[in-house]
């Protein structure tokens, strides 16, 4: 078994109120070490058998499609997991 | 003859009854639809509500997207069908790309509900006939995804091409660029917005009755071309 690994993140530009929010809790806590949060998502495929070329295209395709919207935001990684991203 | 509006009931629809209610008061028959149909009834119009379909997984209206009523409505939709989408709804036709732009979390990360002043900037869509231009009116408005975002272009060719059809006024509520409430496509049949109309249809509930005429516009255009 294998798994193929999404990361989603909000464009840059698009202000993300979920990280603005961790970003706030995070020194009330005592981790003041952080200047800035932003929270994307990560989506772990799990495939039967080995990640083909076909496979991981598939995956770029759903990435693209269904994972994540363009308009807001950006797929940045599409990789079989242990393996370099 | 009477019009045939239907409204769409997908899983986490809050609103579905509401609309199909204004759509009778505005003197429409409702015709309940399912999210699992795959076509229409032969409707001439339809509505989808407002609610949390799918619980928001993934975004707010990425799964309805793909439910398979949406194929027919994409289908209707770009044959001038008059569809009208509802907060949730609107999530909906932005994930389906019928109309532009996207929505994300209110940038005060509250949920609102509120009394909503609206001016309506485009009186000629399937479902703002029954406006004038730069009328004020007042609606419900309840979201916690409703802050509409979209790049600059997008956002200045809908500006250009008179495809803002609905601007909050007073309080922009939820952080919305420009303070779009609601959007329409090129052809004018597809609008949406995250205010809601089909709680604004009668007298005594609500903030009066500014959003009959929503249904009202649409019987309109819908017999236009029947």
């Amino acid at each position: 078994m294998a798994t193929v690994i999404v990361e989603v993140m909000p464009k840059p530009e698009i202000l993300d109120p979920q990280g603005k929010a961790v970003a706030g809790a995070l020194p009330r806590l005592g981790f003041t070490g952080f200047a800035s949060v932003r929270q994307g998502k990560r989506f772990e495929l799990e495939v039967e058998g080995e990640v083909t070329e076909e496979v991981l295209e598939q995956a770029r395709r759903a990435a693209a499609e269904v994972l994540s919207n363009p308009v807001i935001e950006d797929v940045v990684s599409v990789h079989v997991l242990g393996e370099q991203a | 003859m009477t019009a045939r509006i239907g409204v769409v009931t997908f899983p986490g629809s809050l609103d579905d009854r509401d609309a199909a209610r204004a759509v009778r008061l505005a003197g429409a028959e409702p015709v309940r639809l399912w999210h699992a149909d795959d076509d229409l009834a032969g409707v001439d119009a339809v509505v989808l509500p407002g609610g949390f379909s799918y619980g928001d997984y993934l975004r707010a209206g990425a799964i309805s997207r793909f439910a398979p009523v949406m194929g027919a409505v994409v289908d209707a939709a770009n044959g001038g069908m008059p569809v009208l989408g509802i907060c949730n709804g609107f999530q909906i036709l932005c994930e389906s790309h019928l109309l532009a732009g996207a929505m994300v979390k209110n940038d005060h990360l509250h949920f609102v509900c509120r009394d909503q002043t609206l001016r309506v900037e485009n009186a000629s869509t399937a479902w703002t006939n029954a406006f004038e231009a730069g009328e004020e009116i007042v609606i419900p408005l309840k979201n916690q995804d409703g802050q509409f975002i979209a790049d600059e272009r997008t956002l200045d060719e809908l500006e250009g091409e008179g495809r803002v059809v609905f601007r909050y006024t007073g309080v922009n509520p939820n952080g919305s660029r420009r303070d779009i409430a609601g959007i329409t496509n090129a052809r004018g049949n597809v609008v949406g917005l995250m205010p809601h109309p089909e709680h604004a249809t009668e007298p005594g509930f609500g903030p009066g009755t500014d959003g009959l005429r929503f249904f009202t516009s649409a019987i309109t255009a819908a017999l236009a071309t029947a």
